[in-house]
């Protein structure tokens, strides 16, 4: 089991790059390429299936497998993978293809603030729902005591409530089940502590 | 302002234009329905006591009375996109239909092309180029932050834009070798912008438009060859200079296969014809369906807008 702390900052490092005997085909990471669907139709040594991304979504957040049905997967940098809405010509050498949604080949995966936020509103697993302090806090990109969250560790999803009318309406407690919240980032919890990955780009003072 | 005086002949009300043009601009934003409704993002902002009003051509167009759009939740989420008021324009004059094959040849920083991707509700494949790298960054920062998913990003010179990274000439099906719909927001003076950066004229000059006009030429010609018969190709500046606007479709006009097309700009929006003759030249009759945006007309920034079909 490696440790979800030290994932956090890999920086892309992987194994499967020392390997330069050119036999199996390696990540190029100047172009973006399909994920394969299945393990039975791997070429590229540790690049994760489209089958797999799916199931990881469903296993960690509970979002359904049908959320990814219009959407394809394509890897560019090694374990970046991206979902774009389309299909097109694969490898493909273009500087952005939709949006990275997923860093994988690590221990343990981490979604990217962007996806939690489009495809998160789907989770109803490990997500952390924040009261407004609480929201703002990780907003900022800070970390904060969390004693309260009972769900698994590592990378969970940051939600809060918004009011859909200008009355203020009671914000729910952290439960792991998401009811009408909205997706703010990806927290990753650890020894009681929700600390916030928000990017630095990202980050507002909502006070 | 000098160069903005060789327009008093066109304009009848010219002080009111100074005027306007002296004027700060309202802080806008656009109302991202990838992800979230009109109805939802406004409720949200009332909710957080962020005054606005909506601009009456467009419910999801909100001038904001006050702050700047980055320091509320709903901005947060990427349900709203800062974007001056009249650049809303082009991608309604382009009218993207979900699943179509679509070309912003001139795509960075995005907000044209976040507001394409949302008409297509995020479906088919759009293209986003720019010949600037660095400004990539922000096209990509941008689109992920509004969910957008159906944007593929191309750093190239767009007078010679190739399919080749999308496999054209080959045997695969889903290639791409031509394009349903492009707009031009072409790299100009920059003239309508002086509300928004007052120092927008300070390196003014008659030569800087004529080096530009040869890229704004050269960009739109490529867009009309790489959009199919039937397509619809849209050219834009955000200048008032007829030589990049009505003299740059005259051009087109001549050299490709293309013709102009009437569209209306939105109820509430008022517009001013394309002109036909500027200091000794005349120009193809048809540029005078483009659309000329003065300030002063409706409080925005000064802009133009034409509607291209492309023709065997």
């Amino acid at each position: 089991m490696s440790d979800p702390e030290r994932d956090a900052d890999n920086g892309g490092g992987d194994a499967g790059d020392e390997d330069t005997s050119g036999e199996p085909p390696e990540n190029d990471g100047q172009q973006f390429d399909r994920l394969p669907e299945t393990a039975d139709e791997r070429v590229v040594p540790g690049r994760p299936t489209r089958e797999e991304v799916i199931d990881w979504w469903e296993q960690r957040y509970a979002v359904p497998p049908e959320t990814w049905d219009g959407h394809t997967f394509w890897e560019k940098g090694n374990g970046k993978i991206w979902a774009f809405a389309a299909s097109v010509v694969s490898p493909i050498a273009v500087e952005g293809l939709g949006m990275r949604i997923l860093r994988a080949r690590q221990e343990h995966w981490k979604p990217s603030t962007n996806a939690v936020q489009r495809f998160g509103r789907e989770a109803t697993k490990n997500v952390v729902v924040l009261d407004g302090e609480e929201a703002t806090t990780f907003a900022k990109g800070e970390d904060q005591e969390l004693p309260r969250w009972e769900g698994d560790w590592g990378y969970v999803i940051a939600a809060h409530e918004i009011p859909s009318d200008s009355e203020a309406s009671e914000t729910p407690r952290a439960t792991g089940e998401a009811g009408d919240v909205e997706p703010i980032g990806v927290g990753l919890y650890l020894h009681g502590e929700l600390r916030s990955t928000v990017p630095k780009g990202r980050r507002e003072d909502l006070s | 302002m000098e160069p903005l005086e060789r327009y008093a002949s066109l304009l009848s009300d010219f002080d009111a234009f100074r005027a306007a043009c002296d004027r700060p601009l309202p802080s806008v934003v656009r109302v991202n329905t990838l992800k979230a409704s009109v109805e939802r993002a406004r409720e949200a902002l009332d909710a957080e006591g962020v005054a606005y009003e909506a601009a009456d051509w467009h419910p999801g167009v909100l001038r904001l009375e006050e702050r700047g759009p980055g320091t509320s939740w709903p901005y947060f989420h990427g349900w709203l996109h800062g974007q001056e008021e009249v650049s809303a324009l082009p991608a309604l004059a382009l009218d993207p239909q979900p699943g179509e094959v679509v070309w912003d040849a001139c795509a960075a920083p995005g907000s044209k092309t976040t507001q394409i991707a949302d008409l297509m509700d995020d479906t088919g494949v759009l293209v986003g180029n720019d010949n600037n790298l660095g400004r990539l960054s922000a096209l990509r920062h941008n689109a992920e932050r509004l969910g957008v998913t159906n944007l593929a990003v191309t750093n190239q010179d767009a007078r010679n834009f190739s399919f080749k990274p999308f496999g054209d000439r080959t045997e695969k099906d889903n290639r791409i070798e031509a394009f349903d719909r492009a707009l031009v927001d072409a790299p100009c003076s920059c003239e309508g912008t002086v509300r928004k950066n007052p120092d927008a004229l300070d390196r003014w000059s008659l030569e800087q438009i004529k080096g530009i006009v040869g890229i704004q030429k050269g960009i739109l010609r490529r867009a009309i060859q790489a959009t199919k018969p039937g397509g619809t190709v849209v050219y834009s500046t955000c200048t008032f200079a007829p030589e990049e606007n009505e003299a740059v479709l005259d051009h087109v006009l001549s050299e490709e296969d293309c013709e102009m097309r009437e569209w209306d700009a939105p109820e509430g929006f008022e517009t001013d014809p394309g002109i036909t003759e500027w200091n000794d030249d005349e120009y193809d009759p048809a540029v005078e369906l483009a659309h000329r945006v003065y300030p002063h007309r409706n409080d925005t920034g000064g802009f133009f807008c034409a509607k291209l079909e492309v023709t065997v």
